[in-house]
């Protein structure tokens, strides 16, 4: 049997999640071993080049480009995981969510204490930016997905314990130091 | 002269004084009823329903209802966990609980909850209300966000004179508990931190002294909510 394949990417996130999935430090030598990873920033890979049996979200959809990504992974990949607080429920940028669009852009852009150069008092306006949606998004209010990863960033031994348990089959263990909000 | 009663709490046989509450009783038997609004020294007010157990069919709530004489309580079966997790979610949901930047993150009841019932993703679509943060008093910040009006702060903080510190304010969809802005102005250091302590979530925050305890130190960082109960 050929090895599941892995992909993964950030949306509206830090890459705090990636960084914890490289938090599973020598482990990652046998998850080389037990998966083979295609689209991720870990390997640079950009484009999907085949079928994927996992995708591994970071980051809720802030954006077009965001949503546009995610729905490329529903349909490339078998199974969908939302990783960390941010895909699960907008995280840090979704604070944003009560404040109108218009008020943000202009206290970042034109009217916030450390802005300086914008002397013609420009909002970002180039075509090939992606547009800023209304509100940030769960990932599960845009694509079907299958399951949860909690955490800011989610513990490397709960991704460690749900990647082996999704691979072999085996029940996941989930001692209660794991599952945590921050 | 004693007036003991027996009841029964899912398989295990209980004792204690009749007229006890369901959720005291129970824990002098070293037994854990999850609970949200009821505080000690608290009438208690059946406001949460997370102590919802059921009693010959029917759905009550532990922190309101006395035990009685042979009670046969049903109270650790699925069906009221997943009822308990749904209240749990749905507060999540119809406030803004951002937990990675919460002050309370680690000491919150509502958080320690969700723990225990293993809450991975709420159910049903969060609400992202519009709230506001009020911090015009000299030792409070009351944040509206992450207010899920339990009422605790309402009844327990009081002055000398009995008077509440925090009252509710609005109805319906707008209802709000806001901090007297008279009293709040003459608030002391130890009625501040009792506020504090009083709610169960991050809603009220003493000004300045936010993330106090580094993380591993926290009230609920290595043991779920209810561990101390034990016989």
């Amino acid at each position: 049997m050929s090895k599941p394949i892995v992909a993964t990417t950030s949306l509206a996130g830090c890459f705090g999640c990636h960084m914890s999935i490289l938090d599973i430090d020598d482990r990652i030598l046998k998850l080389i071993e037990l998966v083979e990873f295609n689209k991720s920033p870990i390997n640079d890979i950009k484009t999907f080049t085949k079928e994927v049996d996992i995708g591994i979200i970071e980051g809720g959809c802030c954006n077009s480009e965001n949503v546009e990504v995610l729905k490329e992974f529903r349909k490339h990949c078998k199974i969908l995981i939302s990783l960390g607080e941010c895909a699960i429920m907008g995280g840090l940028p979704a604070l944003r969510n009560g404040i109108p669009i218009e008020e943000c852009l202009h206290e970042a852009y034109i009217g916030g204490p450390t802005v300086q150069l914008n002397k013609e008092k420009i909002l970002p306006n180039d075509d090939e930016l992606p547009m800023l949606l209304d509100k940030v998004y769960p990932c599960h209010e845009i694509v079907k997905i299958d399951y949860f990863l909690p955490g800011c960033p989610p513990r490397a031994d709960l991704i460690w314990e749900a990647l082996v348990a999704l691979i072999t089959g085996d029940p996941m263990k989930l001692p209660y130091e794991v599952v945590k909000f921050d | 002269m004693s007036n003991l009663v027996k009841f029964r709490i899912d398989k295990t046989e209980c004792m204690a004084e009749a007229g006890k509450y369901i959720v005291e009783a129970a824990k002098e038997n070293g037994i854990y009823i999850p609970t949200l609004c009821n505080m000690p020294g608290v009438k208690p007010q059946g406001a949460c329903r997370i102590c919802t157990v059921r009693i010959n069919n029917r759905l009550m709530t532990a922190c309101t209802t006395p035990i009685a004489d042979g009670m046969e309580i049903e109270m650790d079966i699925p069906e009221l966990n997943d009822l308990r997790k749904a209240i749990v979610e749905m507060l999540f949901v119809s406030g803004n609980h951002f937990c990675p930047a919460c002050e309370k993150s680690g000491d919150c009841e509502l958080q320690a909850l969700a723990y225990r019932y293993q809450m991975f993703v709420p159910r049903f679509p969060y609400e992202f209300p519009q709230k506001e943060v009020d911090a015009s008093s000299t030792r409070i910040i009351k944040d509206q966000n992450r207010c899920i009006f339990c009422k605790r702060c309402i009844k327990s903080v009081k002055d000398e004179q009995g008077r509440s510190y925090f009252a509710f304010r609005h109805r319906g969809h707008k209802l709000e508990v806001v901090l007297d802005k008279e009293l709040g102005m003459s608030m002391s250091e130890e009625k501040a931190e009792q506020a504090m302590q009083s709610c169960p979530v991050g809603s009220i925050l003493v000004k300045e002294k936010g993330f106090s305890k580094p993380i591993g130190k926290r009230k609920f960082d290595h043991s779920p909510i209810g561990s101390d109960i034990k016989l």
